[in-house]
């Protein structure tokens, strides 16, 4: 806006820029908008860029998509194909189908922009996956950011339906396998699953209404939820301003980074293109989904090898892993447990995922707000619960694809499966106390650096003879990485101002000591002093030269 | 601790006193680009380059798109088509990506600065100031001291939104009995899927199997995939000594050749492989295995009930028939599947 002022103050005629600008200022205050947000600081890191690709991603989607939706018919009626791909010509079909495999064969730019749409999916829930996951392993989640992790999820969610409602769109065999069950899992629905599925399938799977409702969902409801979420959860980034990692010049009261104009404009900016840029040259040069190679959907035949997209993965494995012979019978009814385990498990996986925060601050009852993103060694129990829960994820993920495993692998498909079940119930605490004792071995790495230095392998021969091992002090801005992070301590249950401990605060206290016990605390000033008291001379150096060394006995 | 930490209770955490007081933001390194004019001017260069190439790209898809027309039944078209549309594009998102990311990171300013942060909460005066006009609206409208409006205006919001509940009551029809019952009637002829030519059991050697549907339904106009969805059948012929057969069942094989229904009883996938030496079928989904020579009975896997079985004979002219319909629900398990 300075431009404006300086030409409207030096210049009697303004440029057209100036001109626009004072003409939108003097109808929608756009200068305010600009002295508000023209230098808001971002931070900067690599990790903070997997939000945006998932942002970039929905863009891509949306454009793909748009050009999709003047071709695709969601309709369940039945043709002969007629187009140019000679293996169907003459084929039965549904429309949805035939105009999916026109899309791909019959319209230039439509292949390339159906593989665009395909991948740019496949990445929104996994850029989506791992900024969530980046969230929580820095702590991001905490106070006052607990609303936007809950949005974040949704968002999650979201993005997997989306998906979901898409890849059954072209109604190909795979697809409807999928939908088949789906259909199957409504049904198991204790009470209303029947009534459910009918009102899914608009009476007896499959049906012809269905690609049209899923249709509905995928190009409006699923896709307004998410703009509107996203909309939600970048305003919350903007009133809370970003958050930053450890590091000097780094607190809870600031935020230090570039400034959005004119650095983040173009670095964003570029980013969009680039992301775009590598959605485009894979959807060039790797096929996704063949539809054409599967055929039009019939409830009889099936491949062997059939897997979802990989994000639905982790589902169709806890339907691989459930147990067999649980089904309940009360009275005449039946409980069908195969389907209902894997439904509960996941259901109970998501609601901890979404109540992760509340978990935590509950143990913590750290009311502060938090803006320096924690290093994930530094809370190491926060850091083992991602894992184990992770390695829950991954290995419901890779339940998916037993048959495959054991075919490449040529190994037997029920021990692959049966290996997959033990894992699912042993492989999330192996993966916890692995990380918590790694976190716990480097936050003592840490410690050492701090009160004595950086081994640096060079052993010297004193005077005296004795033999030491040269360490080098680590400079100020180092050391304040490594010093800067926040402590708790385990709390005793106290009674209450009637003498008693009720349950809550037993539980509490339990769940932080299993939080705290073990902890390493941050290097204290008293620890750092007595450390360096024997070796007064080697106090922190503005900026240690290559020969300035410490040496420690 | 900070200013914004003060004002909260910190919980459980510890107040250690750090060994060091907060050095500040680590000094600026001076670039290439910034000490001298010749390295800016080289930045500049290649920054218009990369935007020069995004134009070369574009270019690329717009010729991709005219120079591969669609010819009938010819995939090398599309496929280039495909191919240079997609490479040129990606060239043109590079381009101008590459450039602007160049830009900011040569030419524009490096320096880190530092912006203070508020407090998400609003000042105790704000807050005050929040109330007031909270309780002022409250005392004008008489929200809380008027009950009766207050109550019956509860009640209405509760009420309005259950029509637009009810009015997807038409999503799908009542579910009567449709689940339990297929197209298989007493002597409809099994026949192959998906030509609908009929099975003679002369036919069915030992040990292979038959992709089977029920006469006429290939030449269904409606509801024909719904029909097939339930009424798919695996029809086999084994050694009749390998069978381990139910005294009351017996009369449903003949000669060893066996119908079961297609549609596994987990989450209703076709079970379409069979193991000749082991006479288990196999749902490709998810693994569920039956064992063929034992009523169908789960081996593995997650499902819970055998695959029905339907009752065979044969015809006079030697074709195989269905004795009757399936005696138990086909497919998924369902709440009222036992009524």
């Amino acid at each position: 806006m300075t431009s404006t002022t300086e030409t409207s103050a030096t210049d009697a005629k303004p440029g057209f820029a100036g001109g626009a600008a004072n003409y939108l200022d003097e109808r929608l205050s756009v200068s305010a908008v600009l002295k508000g947000f023209g230098r808001k600081v971002f931070p900067d890191h690599w990790s903070f860029m997997l939000g945006e690709v998932a942002l970039y991603s929905f863009v891509i989607l949306v454009l793909s998509g748009t050009f999709l939706t003047f071709f695709y018919q969601p309709s369940m009626a039945e043709v002969h194909y007629d187009g140019s791909y000679a293996p169907l010509k003459g084929a039965q079909m549904s429309i949805a189908y035939a105009s999916s495999l026109d899309i791909s064969f019959d319209i230039r730019g439509g292949l390339i922009m159906r593989q665009v749409h395909h991948w740019a999916a496949l990445l929104f829930v996994a850029a989506a996956g791992l900024h969530m996951l980046r969230v929580f392993f820095t702590g991001a989640f905490r106070k006052p950011r607990e609303l936007n992790w809950v949005v974040g999820f949704l968002l999650f969610l979201m993005g997997m339906g989306a998906g979901f409602t898409g890849y059954s769109l072209p109604d190909d065999l795979l697809s409807g396998n999928g939908l088949r069950i789906i259909d199957g899992m409504i049904k198991g629905i204790p009470v209303i699953g029947t009534a459910f599925s009918s009102g899914f399938f608009g009476g007896e799977f499959p049906g012809t209404e269905v690609v049209a409702r899923l249709y509905s969902l995928h190009i409006m409801i699923l896709p307004a939820l998410i703009i509107v979420l996203i909309g939600v959860h970048l305003m919350m980034v903007i009133i809370h301003k970003h958050t930053h990692y450890s590091g000097p010049g780094r607190t809870d009261d600031n935020v230090v980074g570039y400034p959005l104009m004119p650095v983040y404009v173009a670095k964003a900016g570029g980013f969009f293109f680039l992301v775009f840029g590598v959605v485009a040259a894979i959807a060039a040069t790797f096929t996704i989904n063949p539809i054409w190679n599967y055929g039009p959907y019939d409830p009889s035949p099936v491949s062997a090898g059939t897997q979802p997209d990989w994000y639905i993965g982790w589902l169709d494995g806890a339907l691989r892993l459930a147990p067999s012979g649980w089904d309940i019978s009360i009275f005449d009814y039946v409980i069908p447990m195969g389907v209902m385990v894997p439904l509960i498990v996941s259901l109970l996986f998501l609601a901890l995922v979404a109540a992760y925060p509340f978990i935590e601050n509950w143990v913590t009852k750290d009311k502060r707000e938090h803006h320096v993103l924690d290093r994930p060694r530094n809370a190491p129990t926060r850091t083992a619960i991602g894992a184990a829960g992770v390695t829950f994820y991954a290995v419901l993920w890779a339940g998916a694809s037993t048959d495959l495993i054991a075919t490449n692998f040529q190994m037997s498909l029920n021990q692959v499966l049966v290996a997959m079940q033990i894992m699912l119930l042993i492989g999330p605490g192996i993966a916890y106390f692995v990380t918590k004792r790694a976190c716990i071995a480097l936050q003592n790495k840490d410690r050492e650096v701090v009160l004595h230095g950086r081994e640096t392998g060079r052993v010297v021969r004193l005077p005296h003879g004795e033999y030491i091992e040269v360490h080098e002090t680590v400079d100020k801005y180092e050391l304040w990485k490594l010093i800067d992070y926040k402590d708790y301590q385990p709390v005793l249950a106290r009674p209450d101002a009637n003498g008693k401990i009720g349950l809550g605060n037993r539980l509490r206290s339990a769940v932080s000591k299993i939080y705290f016990e073990d902890r390493i605390a941050p290097v204290s000033k008293a620890e750092y002093e007595l450390a360096h008291a024997d070796h007064a001379p080697e106090a922190v150096t503005e900026k240690p030269k290559r020969k300035q060394k410490s040496i420690n006995a | 601790m900070s200013d914004i930490e003060k004002s909260y209770s910190p919980g459980l955490a510890t107040d250690i006193e750090k060994p060091i007081a907060n050095p500040g933001i680590e000094p600026h390194r001076i670039r290439m680009t910034d000490k001298s004019e010749k390295h800016a001017r080289t930045a500049e260069k290649q920054i218009a380059v990369m935007f020069g190439v995004s134009v070369v790209g574009a270019i690329i898809a717009i010729w991709g798109f005219f120079a591969f027309p669609i010819v009938d039944g010819d995939l090398a078209a599309t496929r280039n088509n495909s191919l240079w549309m997609g490479l040129g594009m990606a060239l043109s998102m590079f381009g101008i990506g590459f450039g602007a990311v160049h830009w900011a990171k040569t030419l524009m300013p490096d320096n880190e600065v530092s912006e203070m942060r508020h407090q998400a909460r609003s000042s105790d005066e704000t807050r005050a100031q929040a109330l007031e006009i909270v309780k002022l609206a409250d005392g004008e409208s008489g929200f809380s001291r008027r009950k009766l409006i207050r109550r019956s205006m509860y009640g209405a919001l509760a009420f309005f939104p259950i029509p637009a509940i009810i009015i997807f009551g038409d999503l799908g029809p009542v579910v009567g009995d449709t689940l339990k019952h297929t197209m298989w009637k007493p002597g409809t002829r099994l026949t192959k899927d998906p030509t609908g030519i009929p099975i003679k059991a002369s036919d069915v050697t030992i040990g292979s199997v038959f992709h089977v549907i029920p006469e006429g339904l290939s030449e269904m106009e409606e509801h024909k995939l719904e029909e097939k969805a339930k009424a798919a059948v695996l029809l086999v012929r084994v050694n009749p000594s390998d069978l381990n057969e139910d005294p009351a069942k017996a009369d449903w094989s003949y000669q060893g050749i066996v119908a079961y229904s297609k549609i596994c009883t987990h989450v209703g996938c076709p079970v379409a492989l069979y193991e000749q030496h082991t006479h288990h079928l196999l749902c490709p989904c998810h693994q569920s295995t039956f064992d063929l020579a034992n009523h169908c009975e789960v081996v593995f896997g997650p499902a819970s009930r055998p695959l029905p079985q339907l009752p065979i004979a044969v015809d006079a002219e030697g074709y195989l028939i269905a004795q009757s319909d399936f005696l138990e629900p086909v497919g998924p398990s369902f709440w009222d599947i036992r009524k």
